[in-house]
């Protein structure tokens, strides 16, 4: 497990070593953060209650969306296109006669990646958003790790999907279509461009049952309480299940990829 | 196990299947024989070259070795252990040193990355720290473990690399083309620390390269593979026998003249040389590198007006090149 840990805090190190890409990352999430806000203001205004989210809410909604984009790397970013890169190249091959497990570490990797965002990406436009807005911030401390336990959660499940994408490389041997597919799908379905509450009927219903909601609806829902007692427990329960769902197919992935290497170049 | 060598491999094959367009929607199954029954021992200690041209199967070998592909057909160890089974053992046994891919950690100091490899060999503390000690010393690494990665000459990189491949003390070190792209003086320094490498701690090391400096200079014994099979294995010198090596004689003549034309001395129909290259009085006539040089100086020397001469020993690259094209 030490090796994990080592390979986690070289993913945050890395990250952590691009300042000026950091502070860039904050600015645009700060200013995308207020063009939504704004907008968000205009169509609460119109119709107050919209999705169940008073219009502060609905503004902490944003923040969060901007706080955690970077962290979920829902706009790509993570390490899929590195990992991608290296089974187009054939430097996976490096990869594989290594004594550690390739999920593990690729997995680890990004969580040392997603927590410097986290902090680095996310933090700043949180505060930003609170000092500019009336934000409904939680009211009990509690929210707070209960809240993070969610934002992990979904991470985990944004990387099983990244990884998925990722392996498909080894059949399609250029892996950019789909990732780009994963990204847009992304952006969209975990609640990015609108909650998905918003959504009446079976477009909802679809939307809130697939993987990405974890990625933003349900920790926003967390940290604005939407989500109490065992209703809570469920929301994990959902995350948790998606994650290992999705970590399992990534592994079955990885084995029948790993079987049938077709390690391109050299 | 005793002497049956540390790395052995009887009949190994690898094929691949390719798939061709063959039509806008048809695709042609066909095989590719990467590796095609090879088979060779390779004794703890042993220095040895595995050369060939692009595509001959070098690096499947390798990557078969390392048990990153499974072998279509025929067995294969290294020190007892079937590689692509039981491919996360061996790895603790093994190092890998690809000249064109990196294990380093692209954005962070070099440190870091040896850091990692502390973790995943599971290195003991103090192993670690002398192997580390002594690598940095003689790949002259001190001032570079803590620049990053990316900020590194190839040649520091390369250094790097051998150092992270050799912290957890492998038995048996694969080298595949560790000079590619490296300046005199870094190879000078990788060549330098292998052959100290193999003489104080008796790593074994497969070496696969297109620089036969770097054979000529670390591999008592060398291997040529081409289209996946053995061509040759044996000694550096043997290679010229069997190449049909040749050995050139410079000659500088009074003035332009024709191309030297020497009948065998036997009178055989064979002529004793050939004109390879004539650039104004000088002729560069090529010869068999078994026959001797005199009398075919004397008889030159007796027909032309001779002014300068020079024997050059045969080429190894061009014995090596010969032999690939000669191949079917």
């Amino acid at each position: 497990m030490r090796l994990y840990a080592v390979v986690a805090a070289g993913g945050f190190r890395r990250y952590a070593t691009y300042r000026t890409a950091t502070v860039a990352g904050v600015f645009t999430n700060t200013v995308f953060g207020f063009i939504v806000a704004y907008t968000y203001i205009a169509l609460w205004d119109e119709r107050p209650q919209l999705g169940g989210y008073d219009t502060s809410q609905a503004l902490t909604y944003v923040w969060l969306g901007q706080a955690l984009l970077a962290a979920g790397a829902r706009m790509g970013g993570g390490f899929e296109s590195e990992l991608v890169e290296r089974i187009r190249t054939g430097d996976i091959a490096v990869d594989l006669y290594r004594p550690a497990d390739l999920q593990l570490w690729w997995m680890a990797a990004d969580l040392g990646r997603a927590t410097f965002h986290l902090l680095g990406r996310g933090v700043a436009p949180m505060i930003l958003g609170a000092l500019a807005f009336d934000l409904a911030l939680p009211g009990s401390f509690w929210t707070w790790p209960a809240f993070l336990l969610s934002v992990f959660l979904g991470i985990v499940v944004s990387f099983a999907v990244r990884y998925l994408v990722a392996m498909s490389a080894f059949w399609l041997l250029d892996g950019a279509g789909a990732m780009r597919m994963a990204m847009l799908a992304g952006l969209f379905f975990s609640g990015m461009l609108l909650p998905l509450n918003l959504f009446p009927g079976l477009l909802g219903e679809v939307a809130r049952a697939l993987p990405w909601s974890s990625l933003l609806q349900v920790p926003a829902d967390v940290f604005l309480g939407k989500h109490a007692g065992w209703g809570l427990v469920e929301a994990y329960a959902f995350q948790a299940g998606w994650a290992v769902v999705l970590l399992g197919a990534g592994r079955l992935l990885q084995t029948g990829a790993t079987r049938r290497v077709v390690v391109q170049g050299g | 196990m005793a002497d049956d060598g540390f790395i052995s491999l009887d009949g190994v094959e690898k094929v691949f299947e390719v798939r061709r367009r063959a039509g806008l929607l048809r695709r042609e199954r066909h095989e590719v024989r990467a590796v095609d029954g090879i088979s060779f021992r390779v004794a703890r200690g042993e220095m040895v070259g595995y050369i060939g041209p692009n595509g001959a199967g070098k690096s499947t070998t390798i990557k078969m070795l390392t048990g990153i592909l499974t072998p279509s057909g025929g067995r294969l160890r290294v020190a007892g252990i079937d590689p692509s089974r039981e491919r996360t053992r061996l790895a603790h046994r093994i190092g890998v040193v690809f000249g064109q891919r990196t294990t380093l950690w692209w954005d962070l100091p070099l440190r870091d990355s040896y850091r990692l490899m502390h973790r995943m060999y599971r290195i003991p503390d103090r192993r670690y720290r002398e192997n580390l000690d002594r690598c940095v010393e003689l790949l002259d690494l001190g001032e570079l473990l803590e620049v990053p990665v990316r900020q590194l000459s190839l040649g520091q990189r390369m250094r790097g690399d051998i150092a992270a491949a050799l912290l957890h003390d492998p038995e048996v070190l694969y080298l595949d083309e560790p000079t590619i792209g490296l300046d005199v003086i870094s190879k000078a320094k990788v060549r330098q620390f292998l052959k100290e490498l193999n003489a104080e701690r008796g790593t074994t090391v497969l070496l696969t390269t297109h620089d036969l400096t770097d054979i000529e200079q670390l591999c008592s014994r060398v291997m040529v593979i081409d289209h996946g099979r053995l061509m040759y294995d044996g000694s550096l010198a043997g290679l010229h026998e069997v190449g049909e090596s040749e050995r050139m004689l410079v000659v500088d003549l009074e003035r332009e003249l024709p191309p030297i034309v020497l009948q065998s001395a036997d009178g055989g129909d064979q002529p004793a040389l050939r004109a390879v290259k004539v650039e104004g009085p000088r002729q560069w006539l090529a010869f068999p590198a078994a026959a001797s040089a005199a009398p075919l100086v004397a008889r030159i020397a007796a027909d032309y007006p001779l002014v300068d001469l020079s024997v050059r020993e045969p080429d190894i690259e061009a014995v090596i090149a010969r032999m690939y094209e000669s191949a079917p």
